[in-house]
């Protein structure tokens, strides 16, 4: 029945692992090809493998695991998709109804757990009940602000036979808001026709939209001729390669970014949450703007930063209500005012905050990502990465001119999370080049998965810029700590050609900056997985940087910035 | 309002008043919240609450609609008028929450609260306590020789001035039901 249910929602992979409370679904799984069942090494992986699966596709990942540990297991990997809004659907299996509460074998509360955790989450005690509900988790998980959610299966319910329903449309209640209020879009019109120094400051929400809105919102920034940055989670919404792009924004986004925020007069927020790593300072954020803010959960407006256009709905809906009322107004904007605007931002541009000297025979992890956009941009590309400096350098340096091309832990900041998700993305796109851009830190979070590439001889590529450090960990402790490196690098590395080559995978090593080029080839050429060690610079800090506690303007740019800029307020903050 | 009229389909419905004036003035609010009556649907709401650290004052909640399957959680809460628009918010993101309502804001409503207090003592005290419980119109529903069970029905400041009065009498302890609420008229 689960698996019926599943294949109805249009499921053709699901990440898991198979445990004592979930073995008579596994065995439904054996008996069936409809679903491909991928077996990973650790449940997180499982996860993860799902939301990578999820971001490179627009559809719900789907995660199978056991009761106890396999639940406990899966909660990291929740905790990310409800940060980053990602629509996962976890099935656990439960101890049977009659002995939930007593301490049984691999019992865990799984709906207690997770409950902070999901979107939403059900015990399902009744077998008829069973496919009502995997319906509604597909519905809950996938409308309005996407998210996880989990279904906990006692395993005497996995047992009885029960009536299977088939879905239908949704009887939910819970049916969020899409078309926007036309009056706030009218006034955001109004307010678009008389900006001087307009921004948009686009994120996830329009990836999480669809395809659609990533083009209204192409259509929407071409005809305003507007500038435009977008969060971590956003990049690829508007093609980096596009005219009207400043990069982006945030505690590593670039200067011209940053300072076209703090002095925009018409801020038009449309799928971000005004994280902290976007606004740093909240007192001294974009002072002078009308901030408009686009969005489909209501909670995310006013929670943060006061907003004076308020739209709820879904970025593609609002979109294209906006178009359509602006060009029924005419089509105006102040073009004078803009061309000045424009003329600051070029100003800004000279800085050229990204700037990098590749000197002597190690290699800048800078270069290394400038050498890795240059060999694969032209490729079916999709990137992953874990967290840490080389997420906020490859977040700079690598171009992305399409949504759903770009998986990273933004919210919640899960090292460990890339690898597992290049998984699901090669799952999803066997044919292209996955590409996970990792610390090796962060990548030995979760390892196990080679073990997973190999099995399913998945080509994921792991492109490690090995420091030998915990980079931001250190970067921080240099800036805040005296440069008391407290346990933020590692003795005992591991020498990952071995350990390629113990997995029955490729390993290269690459320590010169002359036989880059090369070794990048060869680990795109090769026909399987293949972890690379790109052994970098060790004391390289990630720059341009807003130190916590500070304002858009008041970037660190470089080495020579960054003696005592934090004072004792801002240190408390992470 | 009746409870059992609330429409479904809430963000359409809703009582988010997106355009706040935010002061720093820290707010009693009482909220009625209709819900699925699920398991675990209280531990959402109350997890929420301490999860982001705001307040429950008092919180109340029992099933009024047995066929529609929905309970009636009636919160009083307090914060900043941002801090009481994100609890509205955030609540309404709980999928098993169908409506948000704030009384406060929303029109004159009735408050009312439950009490038992066990008062203790002897001679005038005793005399004393049932001429105020009569004043207060509370009803005595136990009694032996050395004590009273008052009951008492009212708004909450009522009911803590009765009990600021049975305090010197011999008041040993307290049963209070926290706060129902409805909209007045229609």
């Amino acid at each position: 029945m689960i698996v019926q249910a599943l294949i109805d929602q249009g499921v053709d992979t699901v990440f898991g692992y198979p445990g004592g409370a979930v073995l008579p679904i596994y065995d439904e799984i054996f008996q069936q090809n409809a679903i491909r069942h991928i077996l990973v090494r650790h449940e997180q992986g499982a996860v993860h493998a799902a939301e990578g699966y999820a971001r490179s596709t627009g559809k719900p990942g789907v995660v199978l695991v056991t009761s106890g540990p396999g639940a406990t297991n899966a909660v990291t990997g929740l905790t990310d998709a409800l940060m980053d809004s990602i629509p996962i659907i976890v099935l656990t299996g439960q101890v049977p109804t009659f002995m939930i509460g007593s301490d049984a074998f691999q019992e865990a509360d799984t709906v207690g757990i997770t409950r902070p955790c999901t979107k939403h989450n059900w015990l399902v005690k009744e077998t008829d009940a069973l496919s009502g509900v995997i319906h509604e988790a597909f519905h809950v998980a996938t409308q309005g602000r996407p998210g996880p959610v989990l279904v906990d299966i006692p395993k005497d319910v996995q047992f009885a036979t029960g009536t299977y329903h088939a879905p239908k449309p949704s009887v939910s209640h819970y049916q969020p808001k899409l078309k926007g209020d036309m009056e706030e879009i009218t006034e955001l019109v109004a307010a678009i026709e008389k900006a001087k120094r307009p921004i948009f400051y686009t994120g996830g929400g329009v990836i999480n939209s669809g395809p659609a809105a990533s083009q209204l919102l192409r259509e929407l920034v071409k005809v305003t001729g507007f500038p435009i940055t977008s969060t971590l989670m956003g990049l690829g919404c508007y093609p980096a390669s596009g005219e009207n792009w400043l990069g982006m924004l945030g505690m590593h986004g670039l200067y011209q970014a940053n300072m076209a925020m703090h002095d925009c007069d018409l801020m038009i927020n449309i799928g971000a949450r005004f994280d902290d790593r976007i606004t740093g300072r909240i007192d001294a954020f974009s002072p002078k703007s009308i901030k408009a803010h686009i969005d489909i959960d209501p909670s995310s407006i006013n929670k943060v930063i006061k907003t004076d256009i308020p739209i709820v709905g879904d970025v593609g809906h609002v979109l294209e209500d906006i178009l359509k009322v602006w060009k029924s107004r005419g089509r105006k904007t102040n073009s004078e005012a803009l061309a000045k605007w424009w003329a600051q931002i070029e100003e800004w541009k000279t800085v050229d905050c990204l700037k990098f000297t590749q000197k002597g025979k190690t290699i800048k992890p800078q270069h290394a990502l400038v050498r890795l956009e240059e060999l694969t941009k032209k490729h079916d590309r999709y990137i992953c990465t874990e967290v840490g400096q080389h997420q906020m350098w490859a977040a700079q340096y690598l171009g992305f001119e399409d949504p759903n091309r770009w998986m990273t832990s933004g919210g919640l900041g899960t090292m460990g999370y890339g690898f597992p998700a290049s998984i699901g993305v090669q799952m999803a796109h066997p044919d292209a080049l996955v590409i996970n851009v990792a610390g090796e830190a962060s990548w030995l979070m979760n390892m196990q998965e080679m073990g997973t590439a190999v099995q399913y001889r998945l080509p994921v590529k792991q492109f490690i810029l090995n420091n030998e450090r915990l980079g931001m960990v250190r970067q921080w402790q240099e800036l805040l700590h005296g440069e008391r490196y407290s346990h933020s690098w590692s003795d005992a590395l591991p020498d990952f050609v071995k350990l390629a080559e113990a997995f029955g995978a490729k390993g290269i090593l690459c320590a010169d900056p002359d036989d880059l080029d090369d070794a990048i080839m060869e680990m795109i050429t090769h026909d399987g997985p293949v972890i690379f060690d790109c052994l970098v610079e060790k004391h390289e800090n990630c720059f341009p940087m807003i130190p916590s506690g500070k304002a858009h303007n008041e970037m660190l740019l470089g080495e020579a910035e960054t003696q005592g800029v934090i004072d004792s307020k801002g240190s408390v903050l992470v | 309002m009746s409870p059992l009229k609330i429409k479904k389909g809430s963000t359409s419905h809703s009582a988010y008043n997106l355009r706040p004036t935010f002061s720093d003035v820290v707010e009693r609010h009482t909220l009625a919240v209709l819900v699925e009556n699920e398991p675990g649907v209280l531990a959402r709401v109350i997890g929420l609450f301490s999860g982001r650290g705001y307040n429950i004052d008092s919180l109340t909640v029992a099933e009024v609609d047995h066929t529609g399957h929905l309970s009636r959680i009636t919160i009083v809460t307090s914060g900043t008028p941002q801090v009481i628009e994100q609890i509205k918010a955030q609540l309404g993101r709980i999928v098993s929450v169908h409506d948000v309502h704030d009384l406060t804001v929303e029109g004159a409503s009735v408050e009312r609260e439950l009490a038992m207090f066990k008062v203790v003592g002897q001679g005038d005290k005793r005399v004393e306590a049932l001429r105020l419980a009569d004043i207060f119109r509370a009803s005595v529903v136990d009694s032996t020789l050395e004590s009273f069970v008052f009951e008492i029905t009212g708004a909450p400041d009522k009911i803590d001035a009765f009990a600021d009065l049975m305090r010197p009498l011999g008041l040993t302890d307290v049963a209070r039901t926290g706060v129902a609420a409805l909209s007045r008229g229609e």
